[in-house]
């Protein structure tokens, strides 16, 4: 029970934060067609920028201005890069994209080396938040949660209370009318571009010091938000969510348990040596597949399901 | 119908062309190594010429039929590990020929393929790329799962010498770089071969068309999914073979190499060689083994220049390299590449000095931040420039001013040129045009 | 009883809780030219797009040559010998004209999939293509990549690709859409001239295309076909009047 309680916290938290990275990239796809590799690096950006502002002054600071200074660097990648290679198609976006992963990284390794820094969590949100038997759950945990949900609600205000925020919902269920309306004005594409990677640096401020600020972050990310992005339906919201919400919490699980083939199969009463075929997958231990889960739940959704949780366009 | 009098005037020169250019190739592969001189510059050859059937197989999927993967190294990786065992086998005594191993990692990249396309081709455009990402970090991830089949951290080693057959009797045992190389070239020469071939064949030709529009090859009657997963597998094949040789040449394989970085490396390389053309993916391994062993020893900094290149390339010649070269040839076939010398000339002296401003500020803050330890100094271009201090900067980030002007400048110069070069082009082909009844 | 070519029973679309065609039924038959007319949004587009299987109907029947075909996935239908053209250009862009049309008369041509066989040694296929290209009269555009031509020249290839593959029955939509009136007629000699022994169902809004081309015109109003006969039964139809023709006729009449 303790350990399903606070592994199902963790796991929310952890799902709650994928959301956060995979919402930008999922309104920027809709809106713009554009799959933004980099979305993962901007994640990276915003761990260091909060690090780094924070070293100047405060965590607190830093939070608020991290994920304004990403944003602006995305806009700003936009309007000078991103928008000269779109009447090359997307192909070539995802390439740009791509390369710009590429040289945010070394720039990223230029800057402040190949190493991890040292990005704490905070004085006043470090320590647990409370005690389950044995097991304590960290209060800044707590506030990764507070943060993702209190953007997740703010996201919901801006798409439906603002007048752009329309034509961004417009642009996710028929892109083509919205722009045949003459609404995919650049600006709104540099205004979401610029959105989803603030996003992205946000869930970078809070998740950089939750796990560890280091140049393989952005890649560790990276492949899962796009897992997230397939299963849960290209172009939804919801169905990123709910794609978040359960890898989070399946690998949350899958990480604290051992179970593997072998002890089912014994409790079943067969026995399993190591001369047994195929022994190597039969020893596997939950917790060590627990890397690669998010995985086999895209291959096995696109076998059952090609168009993904919630989504709408089966190309 | 004029038909039979047009057909020669069609197909005949080209063959002849044809027969030219692949005796050429030939030849240059196989004298390459008389011209290296050098062990090292042999085994150079060697990585090249692997590095090139990857790249080739990779742009039939990125060139030929528009499918961005980011997950190739699965294909190449995989073969390699069966190349890797299937060798061992033959040490154990297995009667197949050693130089035959490439064959059998052609077959289970193949196979691979088959079972991991099934997937990926679910999905066309954007979605086809990030499930080939997904399961480019799936296949990683159980290669550090099942060590008993990728050896965990260090890899599996064999030997290539092992065996038996009449060749081996010969001696050709494989022993020394310079066999392993000409097997390469003999792979290298029939792939190509059989790659180009491919592109001029009904399904090579529909691959083209699902690249330009998928939903019109549907209503010609194309089921466009199973285009995409033939090709996958046709691609899987190529790069299977690549994998084997890669088995053979360094004689063990090791987990990197179904990791993502180097899908990466094979999509950045093939695209600066150039996906439109089909020899433009053998620049591309020509660089790409020119960066991984020449650049990366000249500079730390290598993978953010090639990075930077990359992206220059996307956005100003989204062909690549070959693209560039094709369109120079077309203005010397035209006529007007004299024109074009002064501006060229000045493009390039300016922006070697940007670009030596640039490279001595990275270089510096690479100094600084990530070998600190060893003194502040670094050379740029035979320059000492310290990093400790400002002036130093000051006149790097002065150059790369200077520099990046001048270029601009020269940049509308030669645009300007360029273009009214273009319309000459222009003009001269609708009057042949016009010429054709 | 015979076989009609294509014959729609009752056919319907909605997308969300709007009714796009409310119960089509549409009998033509072989080697019949039907032309279908109707205002804006009356579902011409929709239509073509569901007979073609690039849409699936909500509910109802479609018949190409006495088969159900509904549910059937473009390419299967196409192999059934129903090709389609359509409104916005819609061609093999980095293609040649020639390869264009090639591609398009592949599959049927029994190639399918094929890779053991180099394209230039497919002799009648590539006789077949030439003759095709020169009916079109792009022959001087031959290796020109498809979007560098002119627009009525892409218009043309729209159609060649159409047609291309030796479908029985065609389907064009607004084939002549966009063009100058010379250009117009031209074309319309083409399609008459590339469509021999065919048929051919056609959306068009030069009423002097329809009547010069259709054998019968089927009315489409408000997603419901409100008549469906010879040029001369629907010119003189007081539903048809009253629904569409009369202020389009009143219209073309002002302009000549």
């Amino acid at each position: 029970m303790e350990f399903f309680t606070i592994s199902l916290l963790n796991g929310v938290s952890y799902g709650l934060l994928l959301f956060m990275l995979s919402a930008g990239l999922t309104l920027i796809f809709s809106m713009m067609g554009v799959l933004n590799f980099a979305h993962a690096s901007f994640y990276m950006l915003g761990a260091y920028f909060a690090y780094q502002v924070s070293e100047w002054t405060n965590f607190w600071v830093a939070f608020v201005i991290a994920p304004v200074l990403v944003a602006l660097l995305g806009g700003a990648f936009e309007r000078t890069v991103l928008r000269k290679t779109h009447k090359f198609g997307h192909v070539a976006e995802l390439l740009v994209t791509f390369g710009l992963s590429f040289v945010i990284l070394e720039l990223v390794q230029l800057v402040w080396g190949r190493t991890p820094v040292e990005y704490k969590v905070p004085a006043a949100l470090d320590g647990s938040l409370f005690k389950l038997f044995n097991s304590t759950f960290p209060t800044y945990r707590a506030f990764m949660m507070v943060v993702a949900i209190g953007m997740l609600a703010s996201l919901f205000l801006v798409l439906k209370k603002t007048r752009i925020g329309l034509v961004i919902q417009a642009a996710l269920t028929h892109p083509d009318t919205t722009e045949a309306l003459g609404h995919n004005v650049p600006r709104v594409f540099a205004f979401v571009f610029a959105g989803g990677c603030g996003l992205a640096a946000l869930a970078g401020v809070i998740g950089g010091n939750a796990f560890i600020t280091e140049p393989g972050m952005a890649q560790a990310v990276g492949a899962i938000i796009f897992v997230v992005v397939v299963v849960g339906g290209m172009g939804s919201l919801g169905g990123a969510l709910i794609a978040s919400l359960l890898i989070g919490v399946m690998q949350t699980f899958a990480v604290g348990l051992d179970w593997s083939f072998i002890g089912g199969l014994q409790s079943l009463g067969v026995d399993v040596t190591p001369e047994t075929f195929g022994y190597p997958v039969w020893k596997l231990k939950l917790s060590q597949v627990a890397p690669i889960l998010p995985y086999l739940l895209l291959v096995v959704m696109l076998v059952v399901r090609p168009k993904g949780i919630m989504g709408t366009r089966d190309e | 119908m004029s038909n039979a009098a047009m057909k020669p005037l069609h197909f005949k020169p080209l063959n002849g062309v044809r027969i030219v250019v692949w005796s050429a190739f030939a030849v240059i592969l196989l004298l390459l190594p008389v011209l290296a001189r050098s062990n090292f510059a042999v085994t150079l050859l060697c990585l090249t010429g692997i590095a090139a059937i990857a790249c080739m197989s990779y742009n039939m999927l990125l060139g030929q039929a528009g499918m961005l993967s980011f997950g190739h190294a699965v294909y190449t990786g995989l073969g390699a590990f069966v190349a890797i065992h299937a060798m061992n086998k033959i040490g154990g005594g297995w009667p197949i020929p050693m130089w035959m191993i490439p064959l059998v990692a052609g077959f289970a990249g193949l196979g691979f393929g088959a079972l991991l396309g099934f997937v990926t081709t679910r999905k066309a455009g954007t979605p086809f790329s990030m499930i080939t990402l997904g399961v480019g970090e799936l296949v990683f991830a159980a290669a550090l799962m099942f060590p008993e089949f990728f050896g965990g951290e260090a890899g599996i080693n064999s030997n290539r010498t092992a065996g038996s057959g009449w060749m081996h009797g010969l001696g050709l045992n494989f022993g020394g770089q310079i066999q392993v190389y000409y097997l390469i070239a003999i792979y290298l020469f029939l792939c190509t071969a059989a790659m180009y071939a491919f592109t001029q064949t009904p399904l090579g030709r529909i691959a083209n068309a699902v690249r330009d529009n998928a939903e019109r090859a549907e209503f010609v009657g194309y089921d466009t999914r199973w285009v995409r997963y033939l090709i996958v597998m046709a691609s899987s094949f190529f790069a299977g073979i690549a994998g084997g040789l890669t088995a053979i040449n360094f004689e063990a394989a090791t987990a990197d190499l179904v990791h993502g970085t180097r899908s990466g490396g094979y999509l950045l390389f093939t695209f600066l060689g150039g996906v439109g053309f089909f020899f433009g993916p053998i620049i591309g391994a020509v660089l790409l083994i020119f960066s991984l062993v020449v650049l990366s020893e000249l500079t730390k900094a290598w993978q953010l220049y090639v990075g930077i290149v990359f992206l220059i390339m996307v956005v100003f010649a989204p062909g690549g390299i070959s693209s560039l070269l094709m369109l120079n040839l077309r203005r010397i076939k035209y006529g007007e590449w004299r024109k074009m010398r002064w501006p060229y000339a000045g493009m390039v002296f300016f922006g070697l000095i940007a670009l030596w401003g640039f490279a001595a500020i990275v270089e510096m803050a690479y100094q600084a931040q990530v070998a600190a330890g060893s003194g502040s100094v670094v050379t740029v271009a035979r320059i000492p420039m310290d990093a400790s201090v400002l002036a130093s900067w000051l006149i790097a980030a002065a150059v790369l001013l200077f520099g990046g002007i001048c270029f601009e400048i020269w940049r509308r110069k030669f645009n300007k040129v360029w273009g009214e070069g273009e319309e000459r082009i222009a003009e001269a082909i609708k009057k042949a045009e016009a010429a054709i009844v | 009883m015979s076989t009609y070519a294509l014959e729609l029973s009752n056919v319907t679309k909605s997308f969300g809780k709007t009714a796009i065609i409310r119960g089509v039924n549409l009998a033509v038959n072989k080697g019949e030219r039907v032309a279908v007319i109707g205002p804006n949004g009356a579902g011409k587009s929709t239509l073509f797009n569901l007979i073609s299987g690039r849409f699936e109907p909500t509910s109802g029947s479609i018949k190409l040559h006495g088969n159900e075909i509904i549910g059937q996935r473009p390419y299967e239908i196409s192999r059934r010998g129903l090709a389609r053209s359509f409104q916005i250009t819609n061609i093999f862009s980095r293609l040649s004209v020639f390869e264009n049309l090639r591609c398009a008369a592949l599959f049927s041509s029994g190639q399918k999939y094929s890779f053991w066989k180099p394209l230039s040694k497919l002799t009648e296929l590539n006789d077949r293509t030439e003759a095709l290209m020169a009916s079109l009269e792009l022959k001087r555009r031959r290796d020109v990549p498809a979007s560098l031509l002119t627009y009525s020249e892409q218009r043309a290839l729209e159609v060649g690709l159409t047609i291309a593959g030796g479908g029985d029955v065609i389907l064009l939509d607004e084939p002549t859409a966009g063009m100058s009136h010379s250009e117009t007629d031209r074309f319309v000699h083409l399609i008459r001239k590339v469509t021999v022994g065919k048929t051919l169902l056609t959306v068009e809004h030069d009423m002097g295309v329809v009547f010069g081309l259709a054998d019968r015109i089927a009315v489409l109003v408000y997603g419901e076909v409100i008549a469906f006969d010879t040029p001369d039964k629907v010119r003189a139809d007081a539903k048809v009047k009253e629904a569409y023709l009369g202020a389009v006729l009143d219209a073309e009449g002002a302009h000549a």
